[in-house]
């Protein structure tokens, strides 16, 4: 419990750094809101625009700007989008739930997947499953995520016409019920590939390596001693603890996730946060930009904690180092 | 034995380097094969692979994806190299400081590397483009402002682990200062993890620039492979060679970079090789 504690106190900083971060990005961008506006608008005075400033607190010092944003933001006031004309939260909490969709799917498959191949790859080292994994997971590491989202809709949308090319649901069927559920998941199938074809790579390797590691620990000596069938051992004993550094890793990759998602959001159109990223970016709405970054962000920080403290409960080690 | 001999026992490695030598020929000598500006329109619009004079066909509006490949070598490789020199300067500054005086200078550093380890480094660099404008210098910083944290914990450890050797209490005993221990003692002892872990960084800075050029944040004024697949992907129906080929550009030389990098991991740790 104190572990958890001390966690949660660790993470206060860097939250707070990030918000800092965000302010001063915004502060680094050309024009304020105010230009924003008054381009929308066509034409606006001097005078007009000062006004304006006054109102949103554009004219005060930085440090107080700050004081006003670092409040702001802990109600989740995360500005306006002039664009969609919707505050930047509403608009991020529409969409987030279609990307949490992806990621799960996308972490399920490429985990499972991946501790399935480095536990082949680890119980035949060196013979020819060994090789081919490692090839594969080599090519699929250097492959840029948008090219494979593209090939496989060549190959499975257009030319085998299995899966749909774009979209997460088909609005035109006015599907209810199970039926909307499982038009959803035919949607879901080819974004969740491309998206974990890069992560199973690792996984893969990761998982990989730390069978053999722990092949050679001494508690395996010890289980054969005892006589202890090899395939107990292995998928009983070795596997294990061999999953440990895999579900570290899997917290850890989540940041990385969300960029993924971008790129693989705006190449199937799947209407999730990397979609919205991809929107603002073409619109130059900065606000909104700055919106997905901080909550992507956050979404990281929250993980690695549900992470830690799901760890430690696993491995009481953890909390002595 | 030497590194040459080293390196060559990975048939991998040597695969690798090959294929590195060819794409930077491709890159120097794009202007020679391909001398027109490779925006410009060079033939029949959509024409297939092998036709109309062009090996890899033509886009939409006529423009030659083999010159947009061969001049897309030298960006690629170009923004890989200049982003990781510029992350391998920040991150060894950053872990040498860290890791030479501890305390609460290695506190705060490493709080800030955390930092910068936790925020989504794509959606961070992407951002960073935006609000700069999207140009060679500014792609180099946004990778390289997502790349160093790893080098900087890196470099910290070895000179955590380095800093108490007797050989450099010598230096002190000498009177040295601390910079010329830093550069002229430590440093040379912990690079061959810092190439190590820079040549894989390379790959991935390429990886980078071709997802933001895919976005629409590449440098307007230079052919990449990541914009020509951007610009490519309405065509997918009707001509998907204009997605297919600069895709397979980046696979392989990212892959190749990947190969070599661990080629040298291997011969500047053999040991660790002959172990597993």
């Amino acid at each position: 419990m104190r572990y958890v504690v001390k966690r949660l106190l660790q993470a206060i900083p860097i939250v707070l750094a990030i918000i800092i971060l965000n302010f001063l990005l915004l502060q680094l961008a050309e024009g304020d809101a105010v230009d924003v506006l008054a381009g929308e608008a066509g034409s606006a005075t001097p005078e007009y625009m000062a006004e304006l400033r006054a109102k949103f607190g554009l004219d005060q010092p930085l440090p107080v700007q700050l004081a006003v944003y670092l409040k702001n933001v802990v109600f989740l006031d995360l500005g306006y989008s002039f664009r969609h004309e919707m505050p930047v939260s509403e608009l991020i909490f529409d969409r987030l739930l279609a990307t949490v969709l992806l990621m799960v799917a996308t972490i399920t498959l490429a985990v499972g997947f991946g501790v399935f191949l480095g536990l082949v790859a680890a119980m035949g080292l060196n013979t020819w499953r060994d090789t081919a994994i490692s090839i594969f997971a080599l090519i699929t590491y250097a492959t840029p995520l948008f090219w494979v989202g593209l090939m496989l809709i060549v190959v499975f949308s257009l030319n085998l016409g299995w899966f749909p090319t774009s979209g997460m649901e088909n609005f035109a069927m006015f599907y209810e019920g199970w039926d909307r559920v499982k038009d959803i998941a035919h949607h879901l199938v080819l974004p969740t590939i491309t998206l974990a074809l890069f992560y199973l790579a690792l996984y893969t390797r990761l998982m990989r390596a730390s069978m053999l590691e722990q092949a050679g620990q001494d508690y395996v000596t010890t289980a054969r001693a005892k006589g202890v069938t090899e395939n107990r051992i292995m998928f009983v004993h070795v596997l294990r603890n061999a999953l440990l550094p895999v579900v570290t890793m899997a917290g850890v990759q989540v940041g990385a996730l969300i960029g993924g998602s971008v790129i693989v959001e705006s190449v199937f159109a799947w209407p999730g946060l990397g979609m919205l990223a991809f929107e603002a970016l073409f619109s130059r709405d900065l606000n909104l930009l700055l919106g997905i970054f901080f909550l992507s962000a956050l979404l990281v920080v929250a993980v690695n904690l549900v992470v830690d403290i799901v760890y430690s409960s696993l491995d009481p080690r953890i909390e002595v180092d | 034995m030497t590194f040459w001999k080293l390196f060559a026992r990975n048939r991998g490695a040597v695969i690798g380097l090959l294929i590195l030598f060819l794409m930077t020929f491709l890159a120097i000598t794009a202007g020679l094969f391909f001398p027109a500006d490779p925006f410009s329109l060079a033939g029949v619009p959509m024409s297939p692979p092998g036709e109309n004079g062009f090996l890899l066909g033509s886009d939409s509006l006529g423009r030659d994806v083999a010159a947009g490949i061969a001049h897309g070598a030298k960006t690629s490789l170009l923004i890989g190299l200049l982003a990781t020199l510029v992350a391998v300067f920040v991150g060894i500054v950053m872990g040498a400081l860290a890791g030479y005086y501890g305390g609460i200078i290695d506190n705060l550093l490493m709080r800030f590397t955390e930092m910068f380890q936790t925020i989504p480094s794509f959606i961070f660099a992407i951002l960073l483009v935006a609000i700069m404008k999207p140009s060679i210098e500014s792609i180099v910083i946004a990778i390289a402002v997502v790349s160093w944290p790893a080098v900087a914990r890196l470099v910290r450890g070895e000179f955590l682990s380095l800093r108490n050797r007797e050989f450099v209490q010598a230096c002190h005993t000498l009177g040295m200062s601390d910079i010329r221990i830093m550069l002229g003692e430590i440093l040379p002892n912990c690079l061959s993890p810092v190439i190590v872990i820079g040549s894989l960084m390379v790959a991935t800075a390429i990886l980078i620039e071709s997802g933001l050029a895919f976005l629409g944040l590449g440098d307007p004024n230079i052919m990449s492979w990541g914009f020509q697949i951007g610009a490519g992907r309405t065509l997918l129906r009707s001509a998907w060679w204009v997605c297919t080929f600069p895709g397979i550009a980046i696979l392989v030389t990212v892959l190749a970079i990947n190969l070599v990098g661990e080629g040298i991991n291997d011969a500047l740790n053999p040991r660790l090789r002959e172990r597993t």
